[in-house]
């Protein structure tokens, strides 16, 4: 996709300032129904998951301990897998957004909240709380849109470097939660800054981290597979936990990529964005750059309600168990104001997000013109932008500009 | 006893152990799965069940709760606070024990509902058998003097005021469903005194807008029967608001008597000045806590920075501190990502983006205090912040 404003059509370009401003105001009450009805039963909700969720860590860990007998291999290893990815996005993403505060319980506050991830709770408030909720889908600002590490816009250049994306995406994958401590850390923009000059928050920062990655790998290789020696179950506990890790890799990875990664979903320059962007613009922003994952209500709980993530975006502070209920209103309010409101099934998005990552892999348009006939020529025309240095790929990337100018005059005439 | 742990010591195992499990829970604490079996065990948070609930008065009742292991035990007299959640958030407040030490280990608060009070009728009409509770260690200086011989109290109480001294009285004479047990010096309950031998002289004089909605009125009265204490009650529909100059009337020793009194700040107050223009011992507890009330900005005190603020009621308090120099946390600036919270001790703000008011009441917090977003906050009074 391109930045909404370089578009041929901008999908809010229909919106008058008063319509922004109203959206806001409807939102804003969409809001405080769900602030003035939260109460004990949203409070049971949450205690009653993070209730589960630890007896089902327990239960599964202590299977394991005789995970020698691969019946019990399996049941322990999805439910720990289960446990893992409830704690971190049902749990663990929510409480550290403060949709629990409210309750004013220390043991599940935003201010206390450690998670089962190699990223320290403090970085990952930051990045993510911060950085990429503040200024979602803005080329440049919202490190969110690739992680630094991937091209998920046109507006964001190639280079050769990038036709490894859809591995470097899969790698990411898989070690996921050492992704996000990295990003957290803006460990590639810090690491090129010479050792001695590096900020002494940086330093702190990646203390605590390379703690907390020591302790987390400490309890899941060392401590629970040494725990089921008496039944010789070390190895096949290691190989229990590693798997649980990376299953809720794997699944976090795509949950978070549908969010915002899927085609159709809008990003914006930086230069647009007002510098004083109101309540209502910032709402029009977390509308259209969102994307939701339709599904059953244990797909929801799954994906700690992320497949709600429009109203996510929009509300990151509700309780997650909100969300469903709020959905309706907000789809409605699209409608009305004639905004696309994404959402699709877990497979169609994880398939959307995936080619536009193959697709941003290669220069801006290379794909769609590539076909069986032409894809010789195709090819020598790719290797020639890879060797042949940023002159040529600018060339390249104007030629493509004027041709789809072109288009757009064709189309008008 | 050695200065240094020999290693191998018994000692030095447990700490090994501990962070060995502490290496199996990580990033939680094996307290957070202990909690979800046995929350009332030794070690953990200090927390009680409710055993019962029984209907005192129309608006009243007695809350039976069994305390954590930990629980350190109280003097009668003293009080607790306790955490509960009401509409899903916890609440504290202040409670008297009405009772002495329990043979069953047991511990009883008797709540009044006060109008609109959000915990008062909670606990009163709502809470069940089994809710787990938030507790405090006992506190408070309302208590009798450890030599009770030949010594002559008088207890002034009023409405809910009488149970911090039904809680002394219940321990001096223990009271059973049956009727009063004037000790007879046998059981473990009594303190030094044992009526029997050392004659206690307790008059109290209790005072209530009617009899019906006195709470322990019934007690009262069997006390006074069994020659317990010498009990005077004043209803304001029958006799009238009691003055305090009219207690020389009902006491005619009272110059030799000390003092306990528990009852509304007006009360005690006149009550005070009275004693004091006489010369006359008097202790007091206050059950209604530091009032605050929302009012319309505000001076913000942000005490370890030690600035202070004086806001209209239209800034943020990130931004006026700012302003003033102070580093402050923060992140979106706009109310979404908690990067800027921060514990109140004391004071009310108002949420900029829709009106809320939060308030933090000393005594009825989370120790540490209440958290607010400083950029969407704005005082609504004065308010102390922990920064
Ligand atoms: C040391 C101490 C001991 C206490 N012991 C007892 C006790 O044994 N039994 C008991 O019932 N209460 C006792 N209290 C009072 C109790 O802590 C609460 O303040 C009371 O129950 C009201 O709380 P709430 O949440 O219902 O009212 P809130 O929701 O806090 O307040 C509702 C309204 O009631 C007013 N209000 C608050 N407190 C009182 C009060 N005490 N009397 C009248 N109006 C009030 C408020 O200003 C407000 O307008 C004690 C307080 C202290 C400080
Ligand atoms: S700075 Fe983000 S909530 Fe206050």
């Amino acid at each position: 996709m391109t930045t909404i404003t370089r578009k041929d059509v901008n999908p809010t370009a229909h919106l008058t300032p008063e319509d922004i401003e109203q959206i806001g105001v409807e939102l804003d009450a969409i809001r405080q129904d769900v602030i003035d009805s939260r109460g004990a039963s949203d409070a049971a909700y949450i205690r009653k998951v993070v209730d589960v969720q630890r007896k089902l860590e327990l239960g599964s860990r202590a299977v394991l301990l005789a995970s020698i007998f691969p019946p019990a291999w399996i049941v322990g290893t999805v439910g720990l897998s289960v446990a893992k990815i409830l704690e971190n996005m049902e749990i663990g993403h929510n409480v550290m957004h403060g949709q629990w505060d409210w309750m004013r319980d220390p043991k599940i506050h935003s201010t206390t909240w450690e998670w089962d991830n190699a990223s320290t709770a403090e970085g990952w408030k930051h990045s993510h709380n911060q950085v990429h909720h503040t200024y979602t889908n803005i080329v440049g600002k919202d490190n969110d849109l690739g992680y630094g590490i991937m091209r998920v816009d046109e507006d964001q250049r190639w280079s050769p470097f990038l036709l490894g994306q859809p591995l470097w995406n899969f790698v990411n994958a898989c070690f996921f939660e050492y992704g996000i401590a990295a990003y957290d850390l803006e460990l590639g923009k810090n690491l090129r800054i010479p050792r001695e000059k590096r900020s002494e928050a940086f330093r702190r920062s990646a203390k605590n981290t390379l703690r907390k990655i020591r302790k987390q790998a400490t309890k899941d290789y060392v401590v629970h597979p040494a725990l089921s020696i008496p039944t010789g179950s070390f190895l096949p506990t290691l190989a229990a936990n590693f798997t649980a890790n990376l299953a809720r890799n794997l699944w976090t990875h795509s949950v978070i990529m549908c969010g915002h990664f899927p085609e159709g979903v809008e990003t914006f320059e930086k230069k647009s964005i007002p510098a004083n962007e109101t309540r209502g613009e910032w709402y029009v922003r977390q509308m259209l750059g969102s994307a939701n994952i339709s599904g059953s209500k244990a797909m929801h709980l799954m994906t700690g309600q992320l497949s709600f993530q429009i109203e996510h975006h929009l509300f990151p502070d509700l309780p997650s168990n909100r969300y469903a209920e709020v959905a309706p209103k907000v789809q409605a309010l699209f409608e009305k104001y004639d905004l696309n409101y994404h959402s699709a099934s877990l497979p169609r998005q994880v398939g959307s997000a995936w080619h536009k990552i193959v697709r941003l892999s290669l220069p801006n348009g290379w794909l769609a013109e590539t076909n069986v006939k032409n894809a010789p020529k195709q090819v020598a025309l790719l290797y020639k932008l890879s060797t042949g240095g940023p002159k040529v790929r600018r060339a390249y990337d104007a030629m493509q500009r004027r041709a789809e100018n072109q288009k757009r005059e064709t189309v008008a005439a | 006893m050695a200065l240094l742990e020999a290693p191998g010591s018994p000692r030095r195992l447990r700490d090994r152990l501990v962070r060995a499990v502490e290496a199996a829970t990580t990033p939680l604490l094996p307290a957070d799965y202990l909690d979800l079996f046995a929350p009332l065990r030794s070690g953990a948070d200090l927390r009680g069940r409710i055993v019962s609930v029984h209907p005192e008065t129309a608006d009243a009742a007695t809350i039976v709760i069994r305390p954590g292991a930990d629980w350190a035990g109280h003097v009668p007299g003293q009080y607790i606070r306790i955490g509960i959640d009401v509409d899903g958030v916890r609440q504290w407040r202040a409670y008297s024990l009405t009772h002495g030490p329990r043979a069953d280990g047991h511990i009883s608060i008797t709540v009044k509902a006060v109008p609109q009070g959000k915990v008062s009728n909670h606990l009163v009409h709502e809470a069940v058998p089994g809710t787990l509770v938030h507790l405090e260690q006992a506190a408070g200086e309302f208590v009798l003097p450890d030599d009770l011989a030949a010594r002559k109290f008088l207890f002034v109480t009023a409405g809910s005021g009488v149970t911090p001294v039904i809680g002394m009285l219940r321990n001096l004479f223990p009271v059973t469903d049956e009727g009063v047990l004037v000790s007879d010096g046998l059981d473990g309950h009594s303190l030094a005194a044992r009526p029997t031998e050392n004659p206690l002289d307790i008059t109290v004089v209790h005072v209530a807008p009617t009899r019906p909605d006195s709470i322990f009125i019934d007690n009262l009265h069997e006390l006074h029967e069994a020659g317990a204490i010498t009990l005077v009650d004043r209803y304001d529909d029958v006799h009238g608001v009691l003055g305090v100059d009219q207690l020389e009337e009902l006491v005619p020793d009272l110059a030799e008597r000390t003092t306990y009194a528990c009852g509304p700040a007006g009360l005690l107050d006149a009550l005070g000045q009275h004693h004091e223009e006489r010369g006359l011992e008097l202790f007091t507890e206050q059950f209604r806590p530091v009032v605050i009330s929302a009012g319309e900005g505000g001076t913000v005190t942000l005490e370890k920075s030690g600035v202070s603020v004086e806001l209209d009621g239209t800034t943020t308090i990130l931004d006026a501190a700012e302003e003033a120099g102070v580093l402050m946390p923060s992140g979106c600036r706009m109310g979404i990502c908690m990067g800027c919270v921060l514990p109140m001790r004391e004071g009310a703000v108002r949420d900029l983006r829709n009106g809320e008011i939060t308030t933090a009441t000393p005594g009825e917090t989370n120790t540490g205090g209440v958290s607010i977003q400083t950029c969407i906050s704005t005082p609504a009074g004065p308010c102390h912040i922990d920064h």
